[in-house]
């Protein structure tokens, strides 16, 4: 199913995505794909494969801890094309979040071509705005990739419009000035950005992202914006497991409980 | 050559620089950009600059015809003594400009990324000035090799965050900045320490730096009454080159050399050469030369000098690489270090041990510039910094640090 699909059939049910996300290759292969088929499995509508990355500014310690395990596991790029292969066969809407460096080198029309034939309908990319973007652009409209860049509070309302005129499928809108992490409590910017990104544009669905942990900010953040997306309260149920079955229980337990929130 | 009015207005060098960042970060760097431009043509700005410089930082530094050192080498050989600056290396110079900025900002803090600490320490220097809180990250791994300097850091009234991700160094401390800024941008300016980065900061950063370019290019015209053949400067991230050669680049006579940390040897693939070993990518917020493996991770850098330890290199030296205006070589541990010693035993001087890279490149090139010219050339090198820092380094590498034998009576001769 096409991201847009996937928003499409939530605000039918009258519910909100749930975007689950997970580092390609942590902490193995065959590990991060049991993980997410679990997460797909267990109500996530879309499984965010995050390609790992040596330097990835835009994540706090849980991500950065789980990528650099999957990089000293050895995962290279054409890992991360297979797992997402994996995941997407298994029935599961896939999008990939990366840093721009790994495309660059891959080549970036080589690598909009393989992302679309893995089954991945969408790419984020955290580090890539659309000013720098117009060789991203042209590949993903030739391979028919949705674009998901990032809105932030700190956005001019200039910016909102011009990134929104580049996005397709949704845009990812970071609830606060920060890094990926669990917080306490949800970001009071959120509801107003998301207010933000629905006066540009009232057409282009809006995930929400950063510090959402648990059943009750999902629903939360829900109420006002199309998507929820969680990963670093995902990945520490796999990160702080004593073993892999007890990490899988934790990771369906964890996103039931956000499934249920996006539908509360 | 165009090079002056380069970058484009969004931070491009043709194909390298730019910004490659957070959208949450866009904001910050656009405000920066700003009051930068206002600052340019602002007398006001210039004049509180000009004047940090020359009454605290005891700018414009010397340029010294060392004569013992141009024997011993075949050239004539002016070194631009950036070593005798307040804090010891030409990063005052861009400390003072930025924390100047910060001010006119309203920004009450400022953080820094720091490798052998050298940046931290002058940032603190400035943000003590300048009545700023200071945060410097600091790999923890350099936080045990450069204790001193966290040390010194601590005096000035700065916090020093030990960063345990990733290597541990350098580019992790660089990292944990600007997740810091990420999260702090309406306060604090990122006082970044080298011409890298996203846009504005390589421009930025040049410009703060160039009075050592446009000091020397005066120096030499009035002491030799022309220009050099050729300007010699080490390359980590690369201000102090790009500060040395900005004034020079449209001097199409004056040759310009930029030499690289080759570790043990390119070969070896222990080293911090980003431009002649490494590959174009996108790392900290610009394309530019890395050091990365094939899916495009960063690779570690290695080098006996910590202020060149670094695996990516400013934008502009890319560009200046590309475009043949200047020249960019490897110098190994072992030459940086003989041409260190040479500098001591010749000059009584200890310089840097990034600057004695390049020191050792300027030997090299002797020959092939005599050849060349018919004559004796005559070679500006940038002095970037002094050694007192790396005296621990020097001295465990030449073997010097065991104790003094005490002189017992009677066993005289």
């Amino acid at each position: 199913m096409s991201i847009s699909e996937v928003f499409g059939k939530a605000k039918a049910e009258g519910r909100g995505v749930l975007v689950g996300c997970m580092p390609a290759g942590f902490p193995t292969v065959d590990d991060s794909i049991a993980s997410m088929i679990a997460m797909h499995e267990a109500g996530c509508d879309v499984i965010e494969v995050e390609l790992p990355y040596s330097d990835p500014v835009m994540d706090g310690p849980v991500i950065q801890k789980a990528s650099d395990i999957a990089l000293a596991g050895g995962v290279r790029t054409r890992d991360t094309l297979r797992i997402i292969e994996a995941v997407a066969n298994a029935g599961a809407s896939v999008v990939l979040m990366t840093y721009w460096n790994p495309i660059e080198q891959y080549g970036v029309n080589a690598f909009a071509r393989d992302l679309a034939a893995s089954g991945a309908t969408g790419m984020i990319t955290p580090d890539l705005i659309p000013d720098e973007a117009a060789e991203w652009i042209a590949a993903s409209d030739e391979y028919r990739i949705d674009r998901t860049f990032l809105v932030s509070p700190s956005s001019t309302d200039e910016r909102i419009a011009m990134t929104l005129a580049n996005c397709r499928g949704f845009v990812y809108a970071t609830a606060l000035m920060g890094v990926t992490g669990a917080r306490k409590n949800v970001s009071q910017q959120a509801p107003e950005l998301v207010e933000r990104v629905r006066h540009a544009n009232p057409d282009l669905p809006v995930g929400v992202g950063l510090g959402v942990g648990n059943g009750a900010q999902a629903a939360q953040v829900a109420s006002f914006a199309d998507g929820v997306i969680v990963g670093s309260a995902l990945i520490r149920c796999v990160l702080d497991a004593p073993d892999r079955g007890t990490g899988l229980d934790r990771l369906r337990a964890l996103s039931t409980e956000l499934a249920e929130g996006v539908r509360s | 050559m165009s090079a002056p009015t380069l970058p484009d207005l969004a931070g491009h060098f043709g194909r390298y620089g730019g910004r490659f960042i957070p959208e949450a970060l866009v904001r910050a760097l656009d405000e920066l950009d700003a009051a930068y431009r206002f600052a340019k043509t602002d007398p006001v700005f210039q004049a509180e600059f000009r004047s940090l410089l020359s009454n605290y930082a005891g700018v414009p530094s010397m340029l010294y015809r060392a004569e013992r050192l141009s024997e011993a080498l075949g050239a004539e050989i002016l070194l631009k003594r950036e070593d005798l600056n307040h804090t010891g290396a030409h990063k005052v110079r861009n400390v003072l400009g930025q924390a100047l900025l910060t001010k006119r900002m309203g920004k009450p803090r400022v953080i820094a990324e720091t490798g052998a600490g050298q940046h931290g320490v002058a940032s603190a220097t400035a943000a003590a000035l300048l009545d700023l809180e200071c945060v410097v990250y600091m790999g923890e791994t350099d936080t045990e090799r450069q204790a001193l300097n966290v040390a010194r850091m601590r005096m000035l009234g700065a916090s020093v965050v030990a960063v345990s991700t990733g290597s541990r160094t350098l580019k992790d401390a660089l990292n944990e900045a600007l997740r810091d800024w990420v999260a702090s941008v309406d306060t604090t300016h990122y006082l970044l320490g080298t011409a890298a980065g996203p846009h504005p900061f390589p421009e930025l950063v040049r410009d703060f730096v160039s009075g050592i370019g446009f000091e020397a290019r005066e120096q030499s015209l009035d002491m030799l009454g022309r220009l050099p053949d050729a300007v010699a400067a080490c390359v980590g991230g690369g201000s102090n080159a790009i500060g040395i050669f900005h004034a020079f680049v449209p001097d199409d006579e004056v040759r310009l050399y930029g030499f690289e940390a080759g570790g043990e040897g390119i070969e070896t693939g222990r080293h911090a050469a980003s431009i002649t070993g490494g590959t174009a990518g996108v790392l900290h917020g610009a394309r530019t030369y890395v050091l990365q493996d094939e899916d495009g991770q960063t690779k570690e850098s290695h080098s006996i000098s910590a202020g060149l330890d670094y695996p990516g290199v400013g934008p502009e030296h890319a560009w200046l690489h590309d475009t043949g205006r200047a020249t960019y070589e490897p110098v190994t541990d072992a030459e940086a270090m003989a041409a260190f010693q040479l500098l001591c035993r010749t000059e009584g001087i200890i310089p840097a041990i990034e600057s004695a890279h390049a020191l050792a490149g300027a030997a090299r090139i002797v020959p092939q510039l005599r050849a060349e010219l018919g004559r004796t050339p005559t070679i500006v090198v940038n002095l970037s910094g002094r050694g007192d820092k790396d005296v621990h380094t020097a001295g465990a590498y030449f073997g010097i640090l065991d104790p003094v034998e005490a002189l017992i009576p009677g066993e005289q001769e």
